[in-house]
């Protein structure tokens, strides 16, 4: 049990804990997500193609992406999925109620996920699949529309056939990019001490009791080590009958350490998520027409050259020149362990480079465009509507002299951090200092190279 | 001042910090004769003709934009300039590049879907904010590879996990 540096906020703060405990807290946010995202589908549907005058392209891709990237995950971890409306239908479907826990099973065929995708390969290649379409999701409202439409359809499908948020788990792209960031947040769900779960017979977190469901995320708490996986929906501390559930403040990072649990499909999710901000800050935000264009699909050909020159990229190039980084590690150290999982391990160290990428890429365009979201508030559909009297606002561009301190700031930062990172897990390999120090040289170069090209197109 | 810093590693805070003020405050290189740079911009879906434009600092920029097929606008980030152009009237734009760095230029005109990334660059050299950025992370890097080494030298397995 780890509880050093440890803040529980549920017995600090008693009105937190009686807010997440009422069975209406969870629903009542996802009424109101589900109104802007159903708001965001008939927008982008019904309204105006341009994307700069719809409410689903601004108030997706501008305001919640944001809000997400920039505070949510990095200091919330999973909080989103705490009210994310893509499962609620299926989820409330299931239930047969939105507030009350009803007795009586899950209404669900109840079948079993197959185990060979009980994993985030799924969600890897479905975020990758989003990714060589995005430049046209960014900016085509009905395409936005339809992309939001097959996540809410499929998430209640799935509800149907799979027991609990099997889509939130195995299939969102979304999930599983926040799932991985939030190893980095100071915010941990945990059991204050496992032995208590571990001794409890009737395990009413897994089962559900009368105050609550099973873990939706097919998450037993007593053995949470990390965030990856629980989705902070606080069943567990409805049901828990021996007050054993802790909501921590805890230093950043602390999942990152918990060597047991890396695999290989989270690696991956690594170097997608890194890839795809590099590339991203190449299509989107540099001076190259051409490649929008491509990426656009102005022809089938330049695209499919586009879409397979980006997944080669996440997929091949990146881990492989990583791979060959690793491959020297070994020859410095003369380490024996296995390839793989000094791969897997040393890939971690990728993880706040990553988000700290996603968020200098954000900034580059999200303080450019925000003050579209106060035209599209007055008229969400692009007719000409003046619902607040802030339709006429003219575009603005906050903070253009600013970005690049920020973006500087935000990349050293996760720089820093990768290589605090990267020091540790070589400790993890060589209990000794100098050859774990010399271990975490070529991954540091790695790291800064990476970090130097972001430099390179942000402001070179 | 080894043995000091192997006790209080975090001093070593204290030469990064005074080595990236150095960085910060390094001069730029001396002014060079200032010309006038006549360019001719060419907007169209979704990308402007050049997209990368080079002047030094100091210099003066005479910029002839053209719209080729909609209507397009040009706002200059920093220097917060703006035009709107339409097909077959060109804009003039003229302005002395009194600040060092690099600098988008951007579609501030509804143009199409692809509108908010339409993008250029106009890179004024020296181009010392990225000399420095540069230099600040270099800094930084070697202060936290001295802080590992030193901090790390004398930790156990358990201390350096648990960041103690």
């Amino acid at each position: 049990m780890l509880t050093e540096g440890r803040i529980d906020l549920l017995e600090r703060i008693p009105l937190l804990k009686r807010m997440l405990k009422a069975r209406a807290f969870q629903p009542a946010m996802m009424l109101l997500t589900l109104f802007v995202f159903t708001l965001a589908i008939l927008t982008g549907i019904a309204g105006t193609p341009a994307g700069s005058r719809n409410f689903g392209i601004i108030f997706v891709w501008i305001v919640w992406w944001a809000l997400l990237i920039v505070v949510l995950v990095p200091f919330f971890g999973r909080l989103w999925c705490t009210i994310c409306p893509i499962p609620a239908p299926g989820e409330w479907l299931q239930r047969r109620a939105i507030i009350e826990r009803l007795p009586g099973k899950l209404r669900t065929r109840g079948l079993r996920w197959p185990r060979r995708l009980k994993n985030m390969w799924l969600q890897n290649f479905g975020f990758l699949g989003v990714a060589v379409f995005s430049t046209i999701i960014l900016t085509r409202p009905n395409v936005s529309a339809w992309l939001l439409l097959s996540f809410l359809l499929v998430g209640v499908a799935l509800s149907a056939f799979y027991k609990n948020r099997v889509f939130c788990r195995y299939v969102c792209p979304v999930g599983g990019f926040i799932g991985l960031y939030s190893l980095l947040s100071p915010i941990e769900l945990r059991v204050a001490d496992p032995n208590v779960c571990a001794d409890h017979k009737t395990k009413d977190c897994v089962t559900g009791n009368e105050h609550g469901y099973g873990c939706p995320w097919m998450v037993f708490p007593g053995d949470l080590t990390r965030n990856v996986y629980c989705g902070m929906c606080f069943e567990c501390l409805k049901t828990c009958p021996k007050n054993n559930i802790v909501l921590n403040l805890r230093p950043f990072g602390s999942d990152l350490m918990v060597a047991k649990e890396r695999r290989l499909d989270e690696a991956y999710k690594a170097f997608i998520m890194l890839g795809c901000a590099l590339l991203y800050s190449v299509v989107l935000l540099g001076p190259w027409g051409w490649l929008k264009n491509w990426a656009s699909m102005d022809t089938l050909p330049h695209w499919a050259l586009y879409a397979s020159s980006f997944v080669i990229f996440n997929l091949v190039l990146l881990p492989g020149l990583f791979a060959l980084v690793v491959w020297l590690i070994r020859r410095i150290t003369g380490n024996q362990r296995p390839f793989h999982q000094m791969f897997v391990d040393f890939a971690y160290t990728l993880i706040p480079l990553g988000l700290a990428a996603w968020i200098a890429f954000s900034f580059g365009f999200v303080l450019i465009n925000g003050s579209y979201a106060l035209v599209v508030l007055s008229d969400p559909f692009g007719w000409g509507w003046n619902l607040f009297g802030t339709s006429g606002v003219s575009w603005t561009p906050l903070g253009t002299s600013l970005i690049p301190f920020l973006q500087v700031g935000v990349l050293t930062a996760g720089l820093l951090f990768a290589l605090n990172t990267a020091y540790k897990v070589a400790r993890q390999h060589n209990a000794h200092h100098r050859p774990a120090f010399l271990a975490m040289l070529p991954v540091a170069g790695f790291a800064v190279l990476v970090t130097l090209g972001f430099l390179r197109l942000y402001l070179g | 001042m080894q043995q000091l810093l192997e006790n209080r590693p975090r001093l070593i805070g204290l030469p990064v910090l005074a080595l990236m003020l150095v960085v910060w405050l390094i001069p730029p290189p001396g002014a060079t004769h200032a010309t006038t740079h006549e360019i001719s911009l060419d907007a169209t879906q979704y990308e402007y003709a050049p997209g990368r434009v080079h002047v030094n600092q100091g210099d003066r920029v005479v910029i002839t934009l053209t719209a080729a097929d909609v209507v397009h606008g040009f706002y200059l980030d920093g220097y917060g300039l703006e035009r709107r152009v339409e097909p077959g009237v060109s804009q003039q734009i003229t302005f002395t590049a009194d600040k060092a760095g690099k600098f988008r230029y951007r579609c501030s005109v509804s143009c199409g879907p692809l509108h908010p990334f339409m993008i250029g660059e106009l890179v004024v050299e020296s181009n010392t904010p990225y000399w420095r950025a540069t230099g600040l992370v270099l800094v930084a890097v070697g202060g936290m590879l001295a802080y590992l080494w030193l901090t790390g030298k004398n930790k156990s397995y358990q201390e350096v996990i648990s960041g103690k």
